[in-house]
């Protein structure tokens, strides 16, 4: 988890791929031993860290050159970081709002913000959180903007929609300060098709995706694309509410879906489907789910917020250690949560499943939790976005990145201090072979040959 | 003679009972099929996709112990999201009374001003042909963005599909009193208003009966929908919570008691019904 990653190390690397420490192991005992306190003041020192140093080697080479405790005193004398940590830490006053309601749709996706409540994350910031199970995304959107919600689990490009105006009446300025889980979603298919894995043949098939402004929906048409099937007129791509594509596919309504979690995994425990391909060999790393909140209640509550924004957080790096997953299950897995069996969610997070084909496999990072929104991800959804048609036009990538995905608090503290606001908080990655970069946006559009724009 | 035949039509229907769960047992009764996986994949999922099929349909007897479950303890709540089957009964009685109620409030009064108008009548009549066939349904998005509280517009759903028999019937009812009995209200000199309370409703409330024994029905079969789509509470919710679960058990408990409560609706009215009937 980069974020939680020590900034003043040479070694480790920000902004790499993966985001990963040399060995998981490593990794693992790392983020045992640090406290959740010790996980935030990373959190913004790495913020500051990479605002300073836009090129990750460039701050390698800094680090190696003066050592990391002279880098450590020569920054904080540039920039307030002990004020930054402790603002980030404590708030700066009383909360405004303690009974929250937060919605949320019932896949694994959301385990942050379900488990943050019968195991007392929220309690813990003297908060009293109702989570609300709603019945789909188009819902939930309209519980957030109407103010049912504070805060809400959203599908990544959501937020962006929602700023933008897409798909709602008028734009609404949104952010996103959090994201849920990376990774963690399948292409599943119908049990009869066992014998269709090629892509290429799959021209005339039906296929669900939750929402339009998903990334499943755009995972699911680039993975198409890129085998040569136009996703606007080879096949049908609907939006199917997750809970009811299982039921659809044994009525063989749908022959496919790109689905978050537990969906997938039901459907092969109902031996409906099998599961064709994880979202993580599309792209490692990939983010799905969010925890979005107007910015409205950002900005007229800053001490609810962060205090929500840390609860979540720190859900998030309790989901990120492996050994904690079976107990998260054993709590998320009840009719009051995501209503399925205990196994099915367990095989979701552990990463030990069965494909539907009477294979048991090993996958261990399945599905992860890295509360980083990468402004980059923001770019790349637009890209698509603009890609497959849902906006027109000109898009100011950077600008609408900058305004939803709340990189973290400490960058907005920055702006506040007269700092330039850098473009640092990027992080490259490849998606099904093919590198992105985020500064050339038009250029990336412009290299598919299947598109709309 | 009546007694015989009425214990004759019990025991057909006590007949067409027994054919029916026999045949549902009969139907979805299947051969154990030998296991073709190795058990480690055996654990990870469902019996039946353990041995290579897909999750059967439950039936009888898996039902009646799932109803079983229910009457036993229908009015648990552990937390909004796990409430018992009871309580999310009473949710949906709650949404389907006040949006009805609402609608009679507005529905009566303003049946009885067209009915008693032709003007009226013939100015409100496009509006109501067009609004009256717009399924109830279409109306929870706009409902949703204007009201803004998912609640509400559960009930304002309700309310608008029950305001068109009721305001259909009035205006109908008030507008079909026999002129005669009209005749003489107005040969004795009664005011308006008191012709109004003493002949023109007590003649027309049959005919209002009906319209509301027509809206409670709509209002009921609109509810589960509704609910479904706004999640939270109600059965309608409850339906769908267990259709995300792939509970067909729950959901058939479910239906059964979905009818028998409009049932029981449809019969109060009747019988309210039966009060102000009259013979002429």
């Amino acid at each position: 988890m980069s974020l939680f990653q020590n900034p003043f190390d040479a070694q480790s690397r920000l902004s790499c791929a993966c985001g990963r420490h040399a060995s998981q192991a490593e990794h693992d005992l790392a983020q045992r031993r640090e406290s959740s306190e010790d996980l935030q003041a990373r959190a913004v020192e790495g913020a500051v860290m990479r605002a300073l140093f836009p090129q990750d080697a460039l701050r390698r080479a800094f680090l190696k050159a003066v050592g990391s405790g002279t880098a450590m005193a020569a920054v904080s004398t540039l920039f307030p970081l002990a004020a930054a940590k402790d603002a980030f830490a404590q708030g700066t006053g009383a909360l405004e709002k303690k009974a929250l309601k937060v919605g949320f749709i019932p896949i694994t996706c959301a385990t942050p913000i379900i488990m943050a409540h019968p195991m007392g994350f929220y309690a813990k910031q003297g908060l009293d959180v109702t989570v609300d199970k709603a019945a789909g995304w188009a819902l939930i959107r309209d519980k957030a903007l109407a103010g049912e919600y504070d805060a809400a689990h959203m599908l990544s490009p959501m937020p962006l929609a929602i700023s933008m105006g897409v798909g709602t009446g008028s734009a609404i300025p949104w952010t996103m300060p959090a994201v849920e889980n990376i990774n963690g979603q399948a292409i599943t298919l119908s049990i009869k098709h066992k014998n269709r894995r090629d892509p290429k043949t799959w021209k005339g098939m039906k296929f669900a995706v939750p929402f339009d402004y998903s990334m499943h929906n755009y995972l699911l048409r680039y993975y198409l694309a890129e085998h040569g099937i136009d996703p606007d007129t080879d096949v049908q791509i609907r939006a199917v509410p997750p809970p009811e594509m299982v039921a659809n596919m044994r009525a063989d309504n749908i022959d496919g879906f790109l689905a978050p979690d537990p969906v997938n995994q039901r459907a092969v425990y109902d031996g409906v489907g099998f599961i064709h391909t994880l979202s993580k060999t599309l792209w490692d790393g990939h983010p799905c789910c969010a925890f979005a909140a107007s910015k409205g209640f950002v900005t007229q509550m800053p001490n609810t917020y962060r205090a929500l924004l840390k609860a979540i957080i720190e859900a998030t790096a309790y989901a990120h250690n492996p050994a904690n997953r079976k107990e998260i299950a054993a709590a998320i897995a009840a009719p009051n949560y995501l209503n399925q069996p205990v196994t099915v969610v367990e095989q979701v997070l552990t990463g030990t499943f069965a494909d539907g084909l009477g294979k048991v496999v090993q996958e261990p990072n399945r599905i992860d939790f890295d509360p980083m929104p990468w402004q980059s991800f923001a770019v790349w959804i637009l890209t698509q976005m603009k890609r497959w048609g849902q906006v027109k036009g000109e898009v100011d990538y950077k600008k609408i990145a900058r305004e939803v995905f709340l990189a973290t608090d400490a960058l907005r503290l920055m702006k506040e201090a007269g700092y330039p606001v850098p473009d640092a908080q990027d992080k490259s990655f490849t998606v099904m072979g093919k590198p992105f970069d985020p500064s050339k946006p038009d250029e990336y559009l412009a290299s598919f040959k299947i598109r709309r724009a | 003679m009546p007694v015989a035949r009425r214990w004759r039509s019990v025991l057909v229907s006590f007949v067409i009972l027994v054919l029916v769960l026999g045949a549902w047992q009969a139907a979805t009764h299947s051969e154990e099929a030998a296991a073709v996986v190795d058990p480690a994949y055996a654990a990870l999922v469902g019996n039946a996709a353990a041995s290579g099929g897909k999750t059967p349909f439950p039936g009888p007897g898996e039902v009646a112990a799932q109803l079983w479950r229910h009457l036993q303890d229908p009015f648990y709540d552990r937390g909004p999201n796990d409430k018992g089957l009871g309580l999310q009964l009473a949710y949906s009685i709650a949404r389907v009374l006040t949006g009805f109620l609402c609608a009679a409030l507005v529905a009566i009064p303003l049946g009885f001003l067209i009915g008693m108008s032709r003007t009226l009548y013939e100015a409100f009549d496009p509006f109501i042909q067009v609004l009256k066939p717009v399924s109830p349904l279409a109306w929870m998005p706009l409902a949703l963005y204007t009201i803004k509280d998912a609640n509400l517009s559960a009930m304002f759903v309700i309310f608008i599909c029950s305001i068109w028999p009721m305001l259909i019937n009035t205006a109908f009812g008030v507008g079909s009193v026999r002129q005669d009995w009209l005749n003489v209200a107005r040969t004795l000199e009664v005011p308006r208003l008191r012709t109004a309370c003493k002949v023109i409703l007590p003649a027309a409330a049959p005919t209002i009966m009906t319209g509301m024994r027509i809206s409670i029905g709509i209002a009921w079969l609109v509810i589960v929908a509704a609910e479904m789509l706004i999640g939270g509470t109600g059965i309608g919710y409850f339906v769908w919570n267990e259709w995300n679960n792939l509970s067909i058990a729950n959901i058939i408990c479910a239906i059964l008691f979905i009818g028998l409560i409009g049932m029981a609706l449809d019969v109060l009215l009747a019988r309210a019904a039966r009060l102000v009937s009259y013979r002429e």
